[in-house]
Formats: C-alpha cells, sequence, structure tokens
C-alpha cells in the first residue's frame, strides 16, 4: 500500500474513533470554537474535540511539530481535510492565530517567538486578535499613527485602532506600530502584546447586522517588553502584506458560501418559498438569478481548484490568485441578496416571534455580507493591485 | 483538470500557435471578407491543417485520424480564436465527424471519417428551424417508404452548409415538434435530387446557409445511427460543439482583452496614458478575473470531455454560458477603451466583436445554457 494510503487508513480509523457524535454536524454560530483563556463551551464536546486534535497538533496540520503542529506534508493534510469532510467533523478551532498570525510567525519570528507563542495558538489557548486599522488608515493602511516609543528596555504605545475583530474577547493583540515618523511604509513595526496589559481598553462597536463583532480598541501608555517585536523593527510593512493575503485567502473562502443559509440549497429554498411548477422553480426570472450565481459559483469553485493545482505541478502564473479575495466577496454578496429575495418577507424579519432562526440568521449574515467587501482590502484596493500587479497599468 | 500538459499536447499548442498566427492571421479573414471568396474559408489553409492533423483531432487512428483527444481540440481552437481563423473545424471535424463516429456504421466509419481527417470532405450539421437555437424543435419529416425515406423541411444557419459535400440532416420520423424522441439524423449528399441551399452571409465573414428539402429521397442505409434515435447523438455531439466553441471564444476574449490592455497603456489623453484612469483600471482588472474564471470552466468542461465524465453537460452549458456572455463584455469594453478608432474597420476589435456574437448564439447563449444548466440541475 502507498504510504499515503496507509496514513489515509489509519487516519479515518482516528477520526471515527474520536470525533464526538455531535461535532459531525454544521457548528452552529454560538459554537464557534474560538479557544482562548476565558473560552466558553456552549457544548461540552467542542473542547473535547478540540482537545483531541490539538494533541496531535491537526488544528495545524502542516505546522512544524516541535511548535506543536502536525507536521503533515500538504498531501497528507489535504486527505486529512477528505477524511474530515467524510464523516462531516467540524473544524475543530476557529482562530485569527491559526489563520493568520501563525504562518507570519513561522515566516518572521525568532525562535524564541514561535516557542513561545506557537503551541498555546495550536492548543487554542489563546485568543488573537489583529490591529491593523485605524480611524484614520483604513484602505491607507500605512498611513497608521499608532506609535510606539522607544523607552530603553521597553516600547510604550499610544494610539487608537478601530475595526479589531474581537478585541474584547481576545488575549493578545498583533499590532502595527510606527517607529518611524519621518518614513511611512519604512516606519511601521510590528509588535505583539497581552490585551490584559494596563492601558489597553476595548469597546465593541454596534453592527448593521446588531452584532458587535469588531471593537475600538484603545492603547493609552501601554509597555511592550522589546522582546516582542517580530522582525526587524521598522520592517513591519513586509510582515503586515503577508499576512494581510493570508487574511484575504480566508475571506475569499467564504464565496462558495459557508455560513448561515448554506446547508439549504438556492434552489430547494426558492422551490419552498416560491413554489414549484412541472418539477421547477415557478418564477422563471428567479430561476435564471439562481442559475447564474451557482454557475459563478461554480466557476469560481473551479478556479481556486485550477490555481492549487498549477501551483502543485509548477506551471502557471498564479495570477489568477490576486481576484479571489474581489471575487470571492461580490458573490457571496450577491448569493444573500439573492436569498433574500427567494424568501421574501420572511427575509426580512429582525427577532422574535413569526420567524425561524434559519430566516433570522438569514438576514443578519445578509447585513454582515455587506462587510466582505471592505475589510481586508475594499473590492476597489483590490481592482488597484490587478490593475497594476498584473496587468501593468500605470499610476 | 487538465492542467498539466503532455509533451505531445504541449508540442500540439506551439504548433497551432505559429500555425495561425503566421498563415491564418486576421488579415486572412479580412481577405476573405473582401473578396467574397466563395467557400468562405481558405481552402489551402484548411489542407495545411489536416496535414498538421488537425482536421483528424478526434478521430482514432484506425480511420487515419491523430486521436489528440478533446484537449488537444481544445488547445487548437484556442489559438485559431485569437486569429479570427476561419475553417470547417466546427461544422466537419466537431458535428459531423463526432456523430459519425458516435453513432455510424462500420460502413460509414470507413467511407466518412478518413476523408475528413485528410481534408477532403466538408460536411454539416442541419440542425436549426428557428432563429434560437432549439435541438428538438424540429418540423422537417422524413417519411418511411420502404427501403428508402422522403425528406421534406426547411433548415436554417446550417454551419458551411453552401461549400459541405454532404450534410447530415435532422428530421422527425415521429412524434411532434419539440418531442424529445422521434428525431433521426440522415447522411445526405448535398447534390441529392430536391435538396436547395442559399449561402447567408453573416456578420461574422463566416459560412452559413439556409437549406430546404423538397421530397428528398434517400436510402434507409444512410440513416446514422438508430431510428428515432438521433436525440442522444446530438446531445454528445452538439455538447462537444459547445465546448468546442468556448474554447475558440476563450482565445478570442483573450486577444480581445490584450489588445485592450496594450492600447491603454499607449493612447495618451490630458498628457497621460489612459490607462492610469482608475476608471479604466478597475474595469480591465473586473475583465481579468472573468477571464480567469472563463479559463477555468473551459479547461474542466475538456476535461470532462476527454474523461466521459458523467457530467460533460453541466460542464458543457458552464463553459458556453459563462464564455459567450464574457465575449460579450470583453468586446464591448474592448471596443469602447479603443474610443473612436475601436468603431473604424481598420481596428481589428470590431472585427472579433462580430464573431462574438456569432459564436455566442450557435448552439445556445447565455439564456439557453443557464436554463439548461438549471434543467440538468432538477430546478
Amino acid at each position: 500500500m502507498e504510504p499515503i494510503e496507509k496514513f489515509r487508513l489509519e487516519t479515518r480509523e482516528w477520526l471515527e474513533a474520536n470525533c464526538p457524535a455531535s461535532m459531525r454536524t454544521p457548528t452552529p454560530e454560538e459554537e464557534t470554537p474560538w479557544g482562548g483563556r476565558n473560552a466558553t463551551w456552549a457544548n461540552p464536546d467542542s473542547k473535547v474535540w478540540l482537545d483531541r486534535m490539538a494533541s496531535r497538533g491537526w488544528t495545524a496540520p502542516t505546522w512544524p511539530k516541535e511548535y506543536g503542529g502536525g507536521g503533515l506534508t500538504k498531501e497528507e493534510s489535504l486527505v486529512l481535510g477528505q477524511e474530515m469532510r467524510r464523516i462531516k467533523a467540524r473544524q475543530p478551532l476557529s482562530s485569527f492565530g491559526l489563520w493568520m498570525l501563525g504562518p507570519a510567525l513561522l515566516e518572521f519570528a525568532n525562535e524564541e517567538q514561535k516557542r513561545e507563542h506557537l503551541p498555546p495558538i495550536v492548543r487554542g489557548e489563546i485568543r488573537w486578535c489583529q490591529g491593523y486599522s485605524e480611524p484614520g488608515a483604513g484602505s491607507d493602511l500605512a498611513g497608521l499613527q499608532t506609535k510606539a516609543e522607544d523607552k530603553g528596555d521597553h516600547y510604550l504605545v499610544n494610539g487608537q485602532k478601530i475595526w479589531t475583530s474581537y478585541a474584547d474577547k481576545a488575549d493578545w493583540i498583533f499590532c502595527l506600530v510606527r517607529t518611524d515618523t519621518a518614513k511611512k511604509h519604512d516606519g511601521i513595526s510590528f509588535l505583539l502584546f497581552d490585551m490584559t496589559t494596563p492601558g489597553v481598553e476595548a469597546r465593541p462597536i454596534s453592527m448593521i447586522s446588531g452584532a458587535s463583532p469588531f471593537c475600538e480598541t484603545f492603547f493609552t501608555d501601554v509597555t511592550v517588553p522589546k522582546k516582542n517585536l517580530v522582525g526587524e523593527l521598522n520592517k513591519g510593512w513586509t510582515i503586515a502584506k503577508r499576512l494581510l493575503q493570508h487574511e484575504r485567502d480566508m475571506i475569499s473562502g467564504m464565496g462558495l458560501g459557508s455560513g448561515v443559509g448554506s446547508s439549504a440549497s438556492l434552489e430547494a429554498l426558492a422551490k419552498d418559498y416560491f413554489g414549484e411548477a412541472n418539477g421547477r422553480v415557478a418564477s422563471a426570472a428567479l430561476r435564471e438569478h439562481i442559475a447564474r450565481q451557482k454557475m459563478d459559483g461554480k466557476a469560481f469553485a473551479l478556479t481556486l481548484q485550477r490555481t492549487a493545482e498549477e501551483a502543485k505541478a509548477g506551471v502557471g502564473t498564479g495570477a489568477a490568485s490576486s481576484i479571489f479575495k474581489y471575487y470571492g466577496t461580490e458573490l457571496n454578496k450577491r448569493r444573500y441578496e439573492l436569498l433574500l429575495e427567494i424568501l421574501g418577507t420572511q427575509g426580512l424579519g429582525w427577532e422574535g416571534e413569526g420567524f425561524t432562526e434559519e430566516e433570522l440568521g438569514v438576514t443578519r449574515s445578509w447585513l454582515r455580507s455587506k462587510g466582505n467587501s471592505i475589510e481586508g482590502g475594499t473590492s476597489e484596493v483590490q481592482l488597484n493591485v490587478v490593475a497594476k500587479r498584473v496587468l501593468g497599468l500605470p499610476d | 483538470m487538465a492542467l498539466v500538459l503532455t509533451e505531445e499536447q504541449q508540442l500540439l499548442r506551439d504548433t497551432a500557435t505559429q500555425f495561425f498566427q503566421e498563415r491564418v492571421p486576421v488579415a486572412n479573414l479580412r481577405r476573405l471578407r473582401d473578396t467574397k471568396e466563395p467557400a468562405g474559408f481558405d481552402r489551402g489553409a484548411w489542407k495545411e491543417m489536416a496535414d498538421l492533423g488537425f482536421a483528424g483531432i478526434l478521430i482514432s487512428e484506425k480511420y487515419g485520424g491523430t486521436d489528440f483527444g478533446p484537449v488537444g481540440l481544445g488547445l487548437v481552437l484556442e489559438q485559431a480564436g485569437r486569429t479570427l481563423a476561419a475553417s470547417p473545424l466546427v461544422s466537419t471535424v466537431l458535428l459531423c465527424g463526432s456523430a459519425v463516429q458516435l453513432a455510424g456504421s462500420a460502413t460509414q466509419r470507413q467511407e466518412i471519417l478518413p476523408a475528413i481527417a485528410a481534408g477532403e470532405l466538408i460536411m454539416a450539421l442541419t440542425l436549426e428551424e428557428g432563429a434560437h437555437h432549439n435541438p428538438t424543435r424540429i418540423a422537417t419529416r422524413a417519411v418511411s417508404e420502404g427501403s428508402s425515406y422522403r425528406i421534406s423541411g426547411k433548415k436554417t444557419f446550417v454551419l458551411d452548409g453552401h461549400v459541405a459535400d454532404r450534410l447530415i440532416v435532422a428530421a422527425r420520423t415521429s412524434g411532434k415538434e419539440d418531442d424529445k424522441s422521434g428525431i433521426t439524423l440522415f447522411l445526405v449528399d448535398a447534390k441529392t435530387k430536391g435538396v436547395s441551399i442559399q449561402r447567408t452571409l453573416m456578420v461574422d465573414s463566416r459560412n452559413a446557409a439556409n437549406i430546404s428539402f423538397d421530397n428528398v429521397v434517400v436510402s434507409a442505409d444512410n440513416v446514422l445511427g438508430s431510428v428515432d434515435g438521433g436525440t442522444d447523438v446530438l446531445d454528445q455531439v452538439l455538447d462537444i460543439a459547445r465546448v468546442g466553441l468556448s474554447a475558440e471564444l476563450l482565445g478570442l476574449v483573450q486577444a480581445v482583452f490584450d489588445q485592450t490592455v496594450t492600447y491603454l497603456k499607449e493612447r495618451k489623453q490630458f498628457g497621460v496614458v489612459i490607462g492610469s484612469f482608475q476608471a479604466l483600471k478597475h474595469r480591465a482588472a473586473d475583465m481579468f478575473a472573468e477571464i480567469e474564471l472563463c479559463r477555468s470552466v473551459v479547461l474542466d468542461a475538456l476535461s470532462a470531455l476527454e474523461a466521459r465524465r458523467n457530467d460533460v453537460p453541466q460542464a458543457a452549458s458552464l463553459a458556453k454560458a459563462r464564455l459567450s456572455d464574457t465575449a460579450r463584455l470583453v468586446t464591448n469594453e474592448g471596443l469602447q477603451m479603443h474610443g473612436g478608432m475601436g468603431m473604424t474597420d481598420q481596428f481589428d476589435v470590431g472585427l472579433y466583436m462580430k464573431r462574438a456574437r456569432v459564436a455566442a448564439a450557435t448552439f445556445g447563449d447565455g439564456n439557453f445554457h443557464r436554463d439548461r444548466y438549471a434543467a440538468l440541475e432538477g430546478f
């Protein structure tokens, strides 16, 4: 037997024995396993599942074993993913540490920092948030003003961040700070610090969806040890950009339809809410709209697959990946607009009686989806990047 | 997905690229148009294409073909699309050659396939009867009379119909118009008594014809496949043609886009190149995204054909719908971005736009294929 097939069988067996039954269902919002010091477990199985997966390093399958990861090859990691999907296993951990910070630390951090920060991420013990945007630095991120002054043995941080996802629940922050006011991109550094440090305050922002996942985060004379600087002083922009790439990859996956309203198909909902004629969705206009959405989704999924295959085979330019964030998020927004059309007035409830959980979920997710093409680089910024980097159009 | 080309396929792609760029550039289409060339395509170039193995690309070696398969054919058609090369590839190779290969008797195959592969036989499929693609709306009737059939009816938009030596006629042997069953395919010599052919000059300067059949008598030996069983064969060959046209459109779209981006970098207004304007940059970047998706669906559809996957119909409709629509977007935007020069006959963008519309309408546009996709997916 090929080693990879042996790995598949062992993995299948282990998952079968270790994945609790309730972890083989879609993840409700309130059971999202964010981990962290103050983690709450709406379903105790979530914790069991996380600990079991983390014990093998399989929350971060391809990270090196010495930092708590699974040490799997890309191929093995793909097999693990396939076997998890086979039994509909949930992701054991949702974490900005896993998705964004970890890959950046593996590339840019020193040995001590990797040993300190990576294993707790794998085990879901520390929950991270991202200190990037500021009130005056959105699309023009490099215009950020939060400053870190060199005070000999430490940095003194003062300033304000905004749109800090879950800052009120996070244990640590990875933060872009200005360490040279005379330069723009070359005056930015990448700092890590504990959110319980005196002088850190996070205030949740009420969003149009009614939820408050984002915060305004204030830093007043926050003391950060010098060992918490990642990479070189004033060279943080390189790390910031690389991390943004990881963030965009994470967000662009949304176009494939995860989250509320994704379990039921558009056409099934349309037949249900609009009616059926001769086995087809009763409204020809709506049917055409649904077909367009599904076909665009399929074309996008095929493009992700093609890019991955090209990368594996070492052919192609990889230029297609520059459109993922733009196309994926625009696709997801269109999907929610369509879901809303399908649900009619049942998709326009806010709370309380008269609407199912699923319907209310669609409404809230529709509102949330509007942010997809703003966060992590707006669609307009993405198009600028494509025009400049791929098409070579001048400034 | 067939992303990593075999050595043979790489060679084929390079050969095709060079051939179309040098031998059949856009200027060739202009010449055909301006001289009102009776054949509507360059017979010399077609002979060379046959010698290069393009005509026999889907035909097995047993019948004199090169058997490079659908992916190979896609590579050739994409390059043909780049230079708007007119040839009987769609009519003779994709449609008729495939139909004979799929449904023909041993005798029919032996008689027809080697001649197609050699570039010596031009064939046309007579199918459509209205202004919109509809493969089951067939009123043309074939009435059985002992050992022969008598065919009467009118066909339109027959690709290469006026130069074809032989025709495949889709006629109804039972049932009524719109019935899926009851359609039979016949091989009919174009010179048979009762066949009248009228060339229709299309906007893309290529070939089509209206053909009427007035009590045309053919022997029962000329039935292709089974009586009343034509739809199944038609479905398969139409999907091959749809995927092939999508590959051609991919080349067309890429060519227009490349020319447009080049123009954006050259044309100056207000003292700067117009490609520095964000209004144009964003539209160009948006087209780039659409084209990347186009490439994926075409490759996937070609792979589906090659691997004989059972989702060929979905993959074909996905590709044809997307490429038809993106070709409209990119040719419209390409023309607009060329400004007044785009409106002149001297610039190629207009030629690409004309071809894009005809290719889109051939065997189902975006509307047709979205509806078909929905039906295939059960909604």
